[in-house]
């Protein structure tokens, strides 16, 4: 009961800092030395054109009614017109976010299969060459910038080995499957086109594996040194003197105690992928949010720039909210801290 | 005459105990940073990264290579003897352009962490020392900045200048202080009710001498172990934005732009790719296991 309301609070308020975070990218935004109509509308525009704009964009408006605007906007699902696109920015949006929805996914699929059983086989046996591996990739994880490990299994795997595809989510000749969901992966399993699923997978195997790298380091070695922690339990001890074989300890009586820790860091791998994405979409010309938003950017298209970070921002905020939840479901204890009052 | 002349023995006392507890505290350090490999090896390759940097006219077969220069009879040569590690497509030698590179990913961290952490570490101080209203506030900007991906935040933040490797600093640095502030409002906040600040107050130390006298030397350490930690990151961050064309923008010598100015042309350049990747990796690394071996030394817990 009482844990229920430690998560409400903690969801109004993180709700409070998306309100901040959109005022400090609309001033961030409404700094900027140029005009945002002029930008749009190019260098041989007329003035009267320009005045035009910026009339129907609310941009001769006192800064407080233009965010005041903006923002209930948003609650109708409007979040402004794209320079680029000439679209609104939430069509864009839903344009754009599935294939990095899924993109981001598939990264955690790869953190989660990869990550955690080598931690624990790490743990199992140290200083072999698991152990080896997960040190090696721990330390690659968070020294080798993404686009180049993206770079490094592009000329791998698609130039010197020809095995996967080096651009883009499906091949030119194969037909998309139709859209669902917008996650092609699921669209086409649904339909049940395999080739179409076999397709999507060869492509989103790289890119994924890429923004994956820096989570799957770090998870396994914090489930390597949370299961070494757990192994010098009492209890750990005593439940061998009772003979219960090896394999059941592992997974019975320590995997649980030891999975509290990576879970709790499972909202920083998620801000990890998400940066990440930004890289690799862009190495793999992967056409997702995050491509979306870097053209945006770089265009200075302001209203799909705001829209980019607030959907991104919600998206963070929701992970850390269910990590949250999940982390009190796993420990009691964490549940009875928040009880007594953080 | 004599009170003074012993007043002045007895602090000269002081300062010699004082002397020998930070000598003999040193003196432990560096013994257990020697017998510690792995920080060695860091130390080792970020001072060879800071050397080369330096020294890049000195150490360069082709220092005028570096910044704009062309020459297109040279250019897209494979690695070779004149040449160690080839040629780009505008025929400036890639070795010479990854020394000076170096320079600006070291420029970059250093000038990022020379405005952020003063910045995060003085809100901080004030924040966790003075709680209350300013504490919140403090506090609560903190968390807008955090409540996006350092890298997202640093891209929004680029999208209202026109890109350059200023901009690119300044955008990285406006997110980095909330690290630092985070982290010493934290320490502030559980050395504040320790004993020798109540005494501090009790015999009418000013709130500045007790912040800056009492607490500052204690959060010293982490914040230390932290910036060695943060510099790779900061280069990586850094590289990122270049690589995305938001960062130093060519003709510099930037090794994020090489990486994606080098990668139209896999695979057969593999070489404009592949070095200025190897060089990044080089620098990151040295600083990351120079970090993990510092915070050994000074017994900084795990996570800062």
């Amino acid at each position: 009961m009482r844990f229920s309301y430690f998560v409400l609070r903690r969801w109004l308020y993180s709700i409070l800092v998306l309100f901040g975070l959109s005022i400090l990218i609309f001033i961030i935004a409404r700094m900027l030395p140029g005009d945002p109509a002029r930008l749009a509308l190019g260098p041989f525009a007329l003035q009267e054109q320009v005045e035009h704009l910026r009339h129907v964009m609310g941009m001769d408006k006192p800064l407080p009614l233009q965010y005041w605007t903006y923002i209930t906007g948003i609650f109708h699902g409007d979040f402004g017109l794209s320079f680029q696109t000439r679209r609104n920015v939430a069509l864009d949006i839903a344009h754009y976010l599935p294939a990095t929805v899924e993109l981001v996914l598939m990264a955690i699929v790869w953190v989660l299969v990869l990550g955690v059983p080598l931690g624990v086989l790490a743990a199992r046996y140290k200083d072999s060459w698991v152990d080896n591996l997960v040190r090696v990739m721990a330390f690659i994880g968070v020294a080798v910038p993404p686009f180049v490990v993206g770079l490094f299994l592009q000329l791998t795997f698609s130039y010197l080995l020809g095995i996967l595809p080096t651009t883009g989510r499906l091949s030119l000749m194969t037909p998309a499957p139709p859209l669902r969901t917008g996650l092609l992966l699921l669209d086409s399993l649904i339909e049940g086109d395999f080739s179409a699923l076999g397709d999507a997978l060869k492509h989103i195997i790289l890119p994924s594996f890429a923004i994956a790298m820096t989570g799957i380091g770090q998870i396994a070695r914090l489930t390597r040194a949370s299961m070494s922690d757990v192994a010098n339990q009492d209890y750990i001890e005593a439940s061998r003197g009772f003979g219960i074989p090896n394999r059941v300890i592992a997974f019975k009586y320590m995997l649980k105690p030891a999975s509290i820790a990576p879970l709790t860091i499972l909202g920083l791998t998620f801000a990890s992928e998400l940066s990440n994405a930004f890289l690799v979409e862009t190495v793999f010309a992967w056409p997702g949010l995050a491509k979306y938003g870097i053209r945006a950017i770089l265009r200075k298209d302001f209203n799909a720039v705001m829209g980019v970070v607030l959907i991104i921002g919600l998206a963070f905020v929701i992970v850390n909210l269910i990590v949250d939840i999940l982390a009190g479901y796993v420990d009691p204890r964490i549940r009875i801290k928040h009880e007594e009052g953080e | 005459m004599s009170t003074r002349a012993s007043h002045h023995q007895v602090t000269t006392g002081l300062n010699e105990t004082r002397w020998m507890i930070i000598k003999d505290r040193l003196g432990r350090g560096w013994y257990k940073f020697r017998r510690n490999p792995i920080s060695l090896v860091g130390g080792v390759m970020v001072l060879l990264c800071v050397f080369l940097a330096i020294f890049a006219p000195y150490v360069t077969p082709y220092p005028k290579h570096a910044g704009a220069f062309t020459d297109f009879q040279n250019a897209f040569q494979a690695p070779s003897k004149s040449h160690w590690l080839g040629t780009d497509a505008l025929g400036c030698d890639v070795f010479t352009r990854i020394i000076f590179g170096s320079r600006i990913s070291l420029m970059l961290t250093a000038v990022v962490l020379g405005i952020s952490v003063p910045v995060g570490v003085f809100l901080g101080l004030i924040s966790g020392y003075m709680g209350g209203k300013t504490e919140t506030v403090i506090m609560r900007v903190t968390d807008v900045f955090l409540s996006l991906p350092a890298l997202v935040m640093a891209l929004a933040i680029c999208a209202a200048f026109t890109p350059s490797i200023d901009k690119a600093m300044l955008a990285v640095a406006s997110i980095w202080w909330t690290w630092h502030c985070r982290l010493v409002n934290g320490i502030t906040r559980s050395i504040k009710t320790e004993e020798f600040v109540q005494a501090s107050k009790v015999l009418g130390a000013s709130p500045l001498r007790i912040i800056f006298k009492d607490i500052l030397p204690n959060c010293a350490s982490p914040v230390i172990v932290k910036i060695t930690l943060d510099a790779g990151f900061v280069i990586l961050v850094g590289a990122g934005l270049s690589f995305l064309g938001l960062g130093a923008q060519p003709p510099a010598e930037d090794l994020g732009t090489m990486i994606s100015f080098g990668a139209k042309y896999l695979p057969e350049r593999w070489w404009m790719t592949v070095f200025p990747s190897l060089a990044i990796f080089f620098i990151i690394l040295g600083f990351n296991l120079l970090g993990d071996g510092l915070r050994d030394v000074l017994a900084v817990e795990e996570g800062v």
